[in-house]
């Protein structure tokens, strides 16, 4: 059964008369992707929220344990920071590389973004093995608890970014930009954006107030 | 190998457990052996189990509702009658950590894997149908969605018999909930069920969120919706801002547990009160995440069978939206003893009466919709006439918790669980109940049977009261809750008045039992062969029962909220002439492996088995690359299929 005024209409409905139905059905259906993972990174948004709240109140409590101010290196952590920032410079070059169609220059720019979000990683992993070494691991205060919590759910993030764009650069390599390269490099542009945003946020926050303070 | 899991966890020596597990056992060989017996096993993996399709996936999701239910009301009956037993120098039949496991499992079983799987349940069979569309905007993620809760509800089971649950209270607060007081592995089948499930909720979210903001059919405006699809926005509204909070709150207590971590341990600066704000931060919108669609549900009932559109369609759909940002500013009303000093608590009080306006806004929405309406007492209708008697009384004490000094005198006494009860089993349950006899026939082509239904609606409003009204009383005498023995005979007659409304209640659901059984045995005598059998008004009736699987051959175009009712009125409904290709996406196992490895991930995690975590997260994260790299997961319906599915007698 149907209403009055049968119509057949954009979202879901193909054209009655339309033989190249399947473009028109995937852009909807592309553009409903895009909306949902947009949506997801603003539940992201909270997650990292509640841990920053959980931070905060924590980071005084170093019971006995040292302080920011003690253990933050901040030229080393201004070094990491650059590596993650330009790497969102260079993951816009591949994005502006990709909608000229340009396949072996998209391949370059994610290759060198993956380097520079590979170097972040190590750098991470770097610091915080450091900390564990010297017996500041994450069970020696609720400060510190806190800390590596929140740096380490971005480092996991942005690891399993690095997961996702080893996947891309291979998918790229083999199949070109066609198909369902250009909606998934979109979503991870919007992850890997989304991450800086939520660094800066850490660096403030952990590093640069910890340092003063 | 096998981490901390051995032969001498299975509780052979306590033989209630046991005979609850040889129960269990029998129900699975009769289930199992029925399948086989029918020879169903491939009907059930493909119509079923491997469907993405949106009414199938809240068909399980409601089957599942209501297994739980049962197991959670068991022991809400073990309770009562303990309490009952439990005086003097009688000491019931349980002991107080078995006890405490049985009120842990029943609050965390009743809130996670009854009330949510029934309001998920409900908007998966009747939000796309409502706003006429094919199916959600993910249909694999659904399906995904699904699967994780029932891995949560694998895990909480098998913690009856493999090990133990959680003797801390559905909240798990610390430091009692740490590992230096809770060493067993009960703490980590609560974290670690509700985590995975609670992953399928926040998925969810998403899902119904994009599918109602994107794919509303052409012409239907917000303000154009159907009450219960407002209701579903702005449930999924809340479930996106409050699950992600869930989520760390959980991951960090676990982080305690597992890595010696200190944010809510009472040493190393550690802060347990930052746990309970957190949780509560999740908490509050929680109970509104049930609620709002079950509102919703009362919503379409009263306008369907009062023959009127609904009183104050604006003022309700506002009423909801307010409800959804006030809910996130009265979470310390759930422990104004906590000491965050008279301000604060002040604010939080009146912040909470406040949320009680538009509450009372949509009662009154409802009282009105009847007002010299041609009222059909069905049993969905009954349901919601209990409801609005009920819900108004829970309403009230509520209203009387959130007075801080009131609440100083009757926090965590039985008044207190009278109150959530009243409210939870008034609102959300009979709602639910509400709701599927309202949508049975949508979703199964045919009718509940009304007279078991009616008798069950009685047993249930007369077993809730006997039951819940002298836990008022008790909170009033002092009696906190949680208590497996008492020694005040003041309290001994009211628990012993309890103890008999809870067996009241025992048969309302063996009556509901009775009625969907009975309803399938005579189901040919009441299919529904209209697909509008209660005369609705929205476009989920617009087509048949059950509806193809593409829901609708042409996808209506809508001017107005009562399309539907106002093209019956004037004899406009008609059959579609003209058919035309369909997109649909492919039934898909991925969603089913994706929580055969989940299920790993959360067993390997609460026995400490790491190669099986490991196996878990790669099993994943694998099946998800291979389901990427393939480009088969959609097709068309040709028209003439779609011709010969709608022209066939239904």
């Amino acid at each position: 059964m149907s209403i009055d005024l049968p119509g057949d209409y954009s979202l879901t409905a193909p054209k009655p008369d339309a033989h190249a139905h399947g473009h028109h059905d995937h852009a909807e259906a592309d553009s409903r992707t895009v909306f949902g993972f947009w949506i997801y990174i603003m539940t992201d948004c909270i997650l990292f929220a509640s841990i920053f709240a959980a931070f905060v109140v924590l980071r005084n409590n170093t019971a006995g344990g040292p302080t920011g101010k003690e253990i933050f290196d901040l030229p080393y952590v201004l070094k990491e920071t650059m590596a993650l920032l330009f790497s969102s410079v260079t993951y816009g070059f591949a994005m502006l590389a990709a909608y000229k169609n340009d396949r072996s220059r998209t391949l370059l720019w994610l290759v060198i973004t993956f380097l520079l979000g590979a170097t972040f990683i190590g750098m991470e992993i770097h610091e915080f093995y450091g900390l564990v070494a010297a017996g500041h691991g994450p069970d020696q205060s609720a400060f510190l608890s806190g800390f590596f919590t929140l740096v380490g759910t971005h480092g996991t993030h942005v690891t399993f970014g690095l997961i996702w764009m080893a996947t891309m650069i291979f998918q790229v390599a083999k199949n070109g930009l066609g198909g369902s390269a250009m909606r998934r490099l979109t979503l991870l542009s919007l992850f890997w954006h989304f991450l800086d945003i939520v660094w800066i946020g850490v660096f403030t926050v952990v590093y640069l107030t910890g340092s003063v303070f | 190998m096998l981490g901390k899991l051995s032969l001498s966890v299975i509780p052979f020596d306590n033989p209630i457990i046991m005979g609850a597990v040889a129960f269990m056992a029998i129900c699975a060989i009769a289930i199992v052996g029925s399948i086989t017996y029918y020879g169903k096993w491939k009907w059930l993996w493909t119509e079923y189990l491997t469907s993405v399709d949106h009414k199938k996936i809240g068909i399980m999701y409601l089957a599942l509702a209501l297994v739980m239910l049962v197991r959670g009301f068991t022991d809400a009956i073990m309770m009562r009658s303990q309490q009952a037993l439990s005086f003097g120098p009688n000491h019931g039949y349980l002991p107080p950590h078995h006890f405490d496991q049985i009120f842990s499992a029943h609050g965390a079983i009743m809130i996670f894997f009854v009330a949510m799987p029934l309001v998920v349940g409900l908007m998966n069979i009747a939000v796309p149908l409502q706003i006429g569309a094919r199916d959600v905007a993910f249909p694999f993620m659904n399906s995904v969605s699904l699967w994780l809760t029932v891995v949560g509800v694998v895990l909480i089971n098998l913690s009856l018999f493999i090990g133990e649950f959680a003797k801390v209270g559905w909240t798990a607060y610390p430091p009692l909930s740490e590992l230096a007081y809770s060493p067993g592995v009960g703490v980590d089948y609560y974290l670690w069920s509700v985590q995975i499930a609670g992953i399928g909720s926040l998925l969810t979210g998403v899902n119904f969120f994009v599918t109602i903001m994107k794919m509303r059919a052409p012409g239907m405006k917000l303000m154009d919706m159907p009450i219960f699809c407002w209701n579903a926005l702005c449930t999924n509204m809340l479930i996106l801002a409050a699950f992600p909070i869930l989520t760390v709150t959980f991951a960090l207590l676990a982080l305690d547990r597992y890595l010696g971590m200190h944010f809510f341990t009472n040493s190393a600066g550690g802060e347990p009160m930052l746990y309970v704000n957190l949780y509560w931060a999740w908490g509050h919108p929680e109970v509104y995440i049930l609620i709002l669609p079950i509102f919703g549900v009362y919503s379409e009932v009263t306008q369907t069978f009062s023959g009127k559109k609904i009183f104050g369609y604006t003022s309700m759909v506002w009423a909801t939206v307010a409800i959804t940002v006030l809910s996130f500013i009265v979470w310390l009303h759930h422990f104004f003893t906590m000491g965050a000093g008279a301000d604060v608590n002040t604010f939080f009080g009146i912040s909470t009466m406040i949320i009680a306006v538009p509450t009372g806004v949509k009662m009154f929405n409802w009282l009105f919709t009847m007002y010299r309406g041609r009222i059909r007492f069905t049993t969905p209708m009954m349901w919601t006439v209990a409801f609005l008697v009920t819900f108004s009384i829970g309403g009230m004490t509520g209203v009387l918790l959130a007075v801080p000094g009131a609440d100083f005198l009757l926090h965590n006494s039985l008044f207190l669980i009278a109150h959530f009860h009243n409210v939870i089993i008034g609102g959300v349950v009979f709602g639910s109940f509400a709701g599927i006899t309202y949508w049975w026939p949508k979703a199964m082509g045919f009718k509940l049977h009304e007279g078991l239904g009616k008798i069950a609606v009685w047993l249930w409003v007369i077993g809730f009261y006997v039951a819940f009204m002298p836990l008022y009383v008790l909170g009033f005498e002092g009696m906190t809750r949680r208590l497996d023995h008492y020694d005040n005979p003041a309290w001994h007659p009211w628990l012993i008045v309890a103890a008999v409304g809870s067996f009241i209640i025992l048969l309302a659901v063996i009556t509901q039992v009775l009625q969907i059984v009975h309803s399938f045995r005579i189901r040919d005598q009441l299919r529904d062969v209209t697909g509008d059998p209660w005369n609705g008004r929205s476009l989920e009736w617009a087509t048949t029962s059950p509806p193809p699987f593409y829901n609708f051959a042409e996808i209506p175009e809508i001017h107005g909220r009562d399309t539907f009712w106002e093209a019956k009125k004037q004899g406009k409904v008609k059959k579609p002439s003209a058919f035309h290709d369909i997109h649909m996406p492919r039934n898909t196992g991925a969603g089913v492996v994706v929580g055969g490895f989940s299920f790993l991930f959360g067993f390997g995690l609460i026995w400490h088995i790491w190669w099986m975590v490991a196996l878990g997260v790669l099993g994943i994260i694998v099946t998800l690359w291979v389901r990427a790299a393939n480009d088969n997961k959609d097709y068309y319906v040709p028209a003439a299929e779609v011709a010969q599915i709608e022209q066939s007698p239904s």
